[in-house]
């Protein structure tokens, strides 16, 4: 136990010293405090290596203190909830935390991969492309193996997440990115007009920079006025403050996307709660106050552990009372690097030099230099001499020419700041150069969006205030607030000079892209090659493609392409900027769409009762369907739905056809609309009778197909195939309300409210006379094959019978309103006990259809006309309908088209299957010669063998004719008959009696 | 994005579904297989404003008419099909 947290200073910090946590990097234990990050009680041990780099394998330590960071990814957590390439800077320390460092092997100090820079020449801008382009076949042997060993970053878990994910919606007024002193002042402004304001911020505390540099606003320190302003938000009843949320991306019509860490900073989530919550915030307005990012300066070993970002070490030292070093240069072009200067010495911190690139250097800034007793060097930095532990001597190359050394054991750097133009450039926005501060602001923003403060290029407190201020009061007006914002917090500006300066060339490694290990020469050589266009210099050197995205590398790469290629920065230009702005887990956007819950699951009204009988249940669709229903001592499927088959051809049985789509179509033009949706007549079809009825789509081809019957004059009952169910009640809803608005008709979708069965077999009349009311006529001529009337059962129930047959025998459908529909499957039990009642499944349904040679979902495939189908005939010539002239195309007339044809194995043994491509017998199979494919396969009890519908060429002229099935996917051959589709009592006796 | 459907209010986008451009006209019966194939295969690619059509599943079952510029997704008008509606007849 290592808890002697060296590099904590002894006073200051927004920590909780009284909270200490233990936690574990690499194997070895650490303690910190409440309130640290990761990278922060790293730092207060002294940790500087902290990982690997992604192609060279080169020691890296914290670069930044936000979700910026570059370098210091690990892996948090261990098991199910190991979560790779998390940035340690914004990982909360919690009691007993684990991480482990990426990229090393066999430990972070020595790692065998830091070879890969003994042979940088080929991992060079483009190597994918240039090193393994040849053979060919080392491609999958040799090459990706090794570069995924080599190349990656963290290890993703491998097995399934174990926390739960939410998603949710907020809506309000104005929403607010970032809680900096641009944020609160904003939202202040709003919140007291009265505003339905939400505030996201992405740290768990709130303040932005004001926690780090501090300030004075309203004549109070920093943090008086930020606990103020807080105290002050919090009465607001309407304002929303959503921290440890980040605002990732602007969609349209002022939609917002956020991710909420709720339990990030726990060891793992409490009961019932979720890890992480995707927000879509809806708001009239948005004001951005996202702030700058800090930009590093690309010199040679600026990867060095113990270089960082001048505000970095800022926010460890003031934040977290952490030392990132003892002894401490700093490397600047602008006046407000100084800062660290100020706040490390505050600290106690020794200074060992200031490098400065600009001309001039403030009176106030040699005085501090003076009193603190370091040099002040112009020049720039231009090596790194590193030790084990990092940063060890700085090689400076003075303006003028001459060379010096600072020994510092930190480097602190500051190359300006660039505003954080993401949120503002995601409707392809781009941002424009603004050479004062040498960076791009924003130019324009998406609709309701603006910017303000830091992320407009405004560094100072006071304009910060003032911006978002202003944007906030202008924002709740916007959306409709008129209160008063009252006064505005004030404060000074800082100044702000600045002399660019991306690139110091020098002998060594220097880093454009740290976590992507781009270097300078890998700009400059892809310039050389032509890369120009930054997009094709990003592609070409993956510079800004890491999960940082590069949000510390990108302008500083464009600045040299510029420089190189002899453009300006402007000219260069930017990439295009995309959402989330920091990743966001896949989990977080399935939220609670994944396992049992992945999609709504739908269960027929009689699905209690069927488990109760031991049913087998297959998803169709969203729905589970009761497939088969397995009995004692049946050694498979195939026994369970033979025996289902013969009970319904020799007595009788039902199933429950509830998923069927149901539609009511009512009014007096409903005939005239049935006529011009289906390709046969329906306005002359007797009220009491049921019609077959096929829909083609515009283009000709079948749609869906289902039996509608008359209840009344202006009244027909429709029913689609399950699958079809929603598609084609929004395709009649079109030809009602777009096409044919002329018709006085109404569709009501009754899918939900009607429970159905199928009743079938030689018994149906005998099983149905129990159930249904004895005053009702149920003989062959009161109520004959396809006959439809509303009848009252036994009891008072009413119900809708009709005289329909899937399966070929004498069978009827029944509905009953859904809430019934268990009742009914207990009644239909109960009643046929006598006559040997069998409940079906979905199996032998199919059986059953494939012996009657009834087509379905495999025939009707989207590719077949209704002569295809065997259904020709059914083309009303006297009627215009969906798809009639396009139906009539050469095409699709063709004499030589795939139609249905029955299959039968010549060897009656032999099983078929769906699949089987059908070649002329003789042949060697191939493209040339495949003449269709088996469709539907059953074993048909009935014939004794397994049968088959199948499309073939020219099928139904070839009855009779030995075709070859061959099923490559199963390594089958064999001989099939075609054969009439309609196995089973082919003059329909059955079904008529 | 967000549509306003008529007769529902404001709606998120996954409450629509999307079908096309809503200009072209279904021929009338007995017109020329060219008529027809244009109607059903022929679309402009347009980019600016267009009138689509767009169904509310999720809501009221209407079918709107909303008219959209592709290259902002801005919608400046959303109008119920003439036949959407319950007493809504065109006669
Ligand atoms: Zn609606």
């Amino acid at each position: 136990m290592n808890s002697s947290q060296s590099h904590r200073l002894t006073s200051g910090g927004l920590i909780d010293r009284s909270a200490a946590l233990n936690f574990r990097f690499d194997g070895k234990s650490f303690a910190g405090f409440q309130g640290d990050t990761l990278a922060s009680a790293l730092v207060a041990n002294g940790v500087k290596l902290v990982g690997r780099s992604f192609k060279y394998h080169r020691p890296r330590g914290i670069l930044t203190a936000g979700s910026e960071e570059p370098n210091a990814l690990v892996e948090l957590r261990t098991g199910a909830r190991r979560e790779p390439n998390t940035k340690a800077t914004t990982a909360e320390l919690y009691e007993g935390l684990e991480a482990a460092s990426q990229n090393r092997w066999p430990s972070l100090r020595f790692d065998v991969m830091s070879i890969n820079q003994l042979f940088a020449p080929i991992f060079v801008a483009g190597f994918y492309y240039k090193t393994f382009m040849w053979p060919a076949k080392f491609w999958e042997a040799v090459y990706e193996p090794a570069i995924r060993r080599a190349a990656g970053l963290g290890r993703a878990a491998g097995i399934a997440d174990p926390d739960h994910y939410d998603k949710a919606w907020a809506h309000c007024d104005v929403v607010i990115a970032g809680s900096g002193p641009t944020g609160l002042a904003a939202a202040l402004a709003a919140g007291r007009t009265g505003a339905r304001v939400i505030l996201c911020e992405e740290d768990f505390a709130l303040g932005g920079r004001l926690l780090s540099d501090g300030g004075t606003i309203d004549g109070l320190p920093a943090a008086e006025w930020l606990s103020r302003t807080l105290a002050e938000l919090a009465t607001m009843p309407d304002v929303r403050i959503m921290t440890r949320t980040t605002l990732f991306g602007a969609y349209d019509g002022g939609t917002y996307g956020a991710i909420e860490r709720v339990n990030d900073h726990l060891p793992s989530p409490p009961e019932h709660q979720v890890r992480q919550r995707l927000w879509r915030i809806v708001a009239k307005r948005c004001v951005v106050a996202a702030g700058a990012i800090e930009r590093p300066i690309v010199f040679a070993g600026n990867d060095t552990p113990g270089v960082m970002m001048a505000s970095a070490m800022r926010s460890y030292v003031i934040r977290y009372a952490a030392a990132p070093a003892r002894r401490v240069a700093l490397f600047t072009n602008n006046e407000d690097g100084w800062r660290t200067v100020e706040t490390a010495l505050g600290a106690g911190l020794q200074i060992a030099a200031v490098i400065d690139a600009r001309h001039d250097i403030s009176p106030a800034h040699r005085s501090l230099a003076s009193k603190g007793g370091f040099p002040v060097l112009h020049g720039s930095v231009s090596g790194v001499d590193s030790g084990k532990d990092g940063v060890r001597k700085i090689a400076v190359s003075l303006t003028g020419g001459a060379r010096a050394e600072v020994e510092a054991d930190g480097l602190a750097v500051s190359g300006g700041w660039n505003p954080a133009v993401g949120l503002t450039s995601y409707h392809r926005g781009r941002p424009k150069w603004r050479e004062d501060i040498a960076a791009f602001v924003p130019d324009g923003a998406p609709p309701g969006m603006v910017a303000a403060g830091a992320a407009t290029g405004s560094f100072g407190l006071g304009a910060c205030l003032r911006e978002g201020f202003a944007a906030g009061t202008a924002a709740a007006h916007d959306a409709g607030r008129s209160g008063s914002s009252g006064s505005m917090p004030v404060s000074d500006d800082e100044a702000f000079s600045l002399t660019p300066l991306w690139h110091v060339a020098g002998k060594g490694k220097a880093f454009v892209d740290q976590q992507h290990d781009v270097t300078a020469s890998d700009v400059e050589l892809a310039q050389r090659e032509g890369f120009e266009s930054v997009e094709h210099l990003k592609r070409y050197t993956t510079l800004g493609m890491a999960t940082d995205q590069g949000k510390t590398s990108n302008v500083a790469g464009l600045a040299i392409m510029a420089a190189v290629s002899g453009r300006s920065i402007p000219e260069t230009g930017t990439t295009i900027y995309r959402p989330p702005y920091v990743p966001v887990a896949i989990g977080a956007f399935a939220g609670h769409h994944r396992d049992e819950t992945f999609h709504a699951t739908r269960l027929t009204p009689s699905h209690h009762w069927a488990a109760e009988q031991g049913a087998v249940f297959v998803d169709t669709g969203l729905w589970k369907r009761a497939q088969w229903y397995p009995r004692a001592g049946e050694k498979d499927w195939l026994e369970s739905v033979t025996r289902e088959v013969k009970a319904v051809r020799s007595g009788v049985g039902f199933c429950d056809v509830s998923t069927l789509g149901k539609i009511d179509v009512h009014g007096p033009d409903a005939g005239a609309f049935l006529d011009r949706v289906y390709i046969n007549t329906f306005s002359n079809l007797a009220v009491g009778k049921a019609r077959y009825g096929l829909m083609l789509r515009e283009d000709g081809l079948v749609y869906d197909d289902g039996t509608t019957s008359r209840l009344a004059e202006d009244h027909y009952f429709l029913t689609t195939t399950t699958a079809k169910a929603g598609l084609v009640m929004q395709h009649l809803e079109f030809c009602r309300q777009v096409l044919f608005p002329e018709l006085d008709v109404q569709l009501t979708s009754i899918s939900d409210q009607w429970a159905q069965f199928s009743i079938a077999g030689p018994k149906t009349r005998d099983l149905l006379k129990e159930i249904v009311d004895p005053a009702e006529d149920l003989s062959n001529e009161g109520f004959p094959f396809m006959g439809a009337r509303e009848v009252a059962l036994r009891g008072g129930i009413k119900a809708r019978l009709f005289r329909i047959s899937f399966s070929g025998e004498m069978a009827f459908e029944i509905s009953v309103p859904a809430r019934y529909g268990e009742a009914m499957a207990r009644n239909l039990m109960l009643a046929g006990k006598p006559f040997g009642v069998t409940p079906y499944g979905t199996e032998a349904l199919g059986v059953m259809r494939i012996e009657k040679g009834h087509v379905a979902g495999p025939e009707l495939s989207g590719t077949t006309t209704a002569a295809d189908l065997g259904l020709g005939k059914m083309m009303s010539t006297k009627k215009d309908f969906i798809g009639r002239v396009m139906a009539g195309r050469e095409a699709l007339v063709a004499p030589d088209r795939q139609v249905v044809v029955g299959v039968k194995p010549t060897d009656k043994a032999s099983r078929l299957r769906s699949g089987a491509h059908i070649i002329p017998k003789g042949q060697t199979p191939g493209p040339s010669n495949d003449q269709g494919y088996v469709t539907s396969v059953c074993f048909s009890p009935t014939s004794d063998q397994w049968i088959g519908l199948a499309l073939v060429e020219r099928g139904r002229e070839r009855i009779g004719e030995i075709v070859h099935a061959h099923d490559p996917l199963r390594g089958e051959d064999y001989d099939v008959e075609l054969c009439n589709p309609v196995f089973y009592d082919p003059d329909g006796g059955r079904q008529r009696g | 994005m967000r549509i306003v459907c008529p007769f529902c209010g404001e709606r998120e986008l996954g409450e629509f579904t999307y079908l096309g451009d809503a200009k072209p006209v279904r021929p009338v019966a007995g017109a020329p297989e060219d008529e027809v194939f244009d109607y059903v295969y022929l679309r402009d690619n347009i980019a600016g404003v267009m009138e689509e059509n767009w169904y509310h599943g999720g809501g009221c079952r209407a079918w709107l008419k909303v008219t959209r510029n592709t290259l902002t997704h801005e919608i400046s008008l959303v109008e119920p099909a003439a036949g959407a509606g319950a007493r809504h007849v065109v006669k």
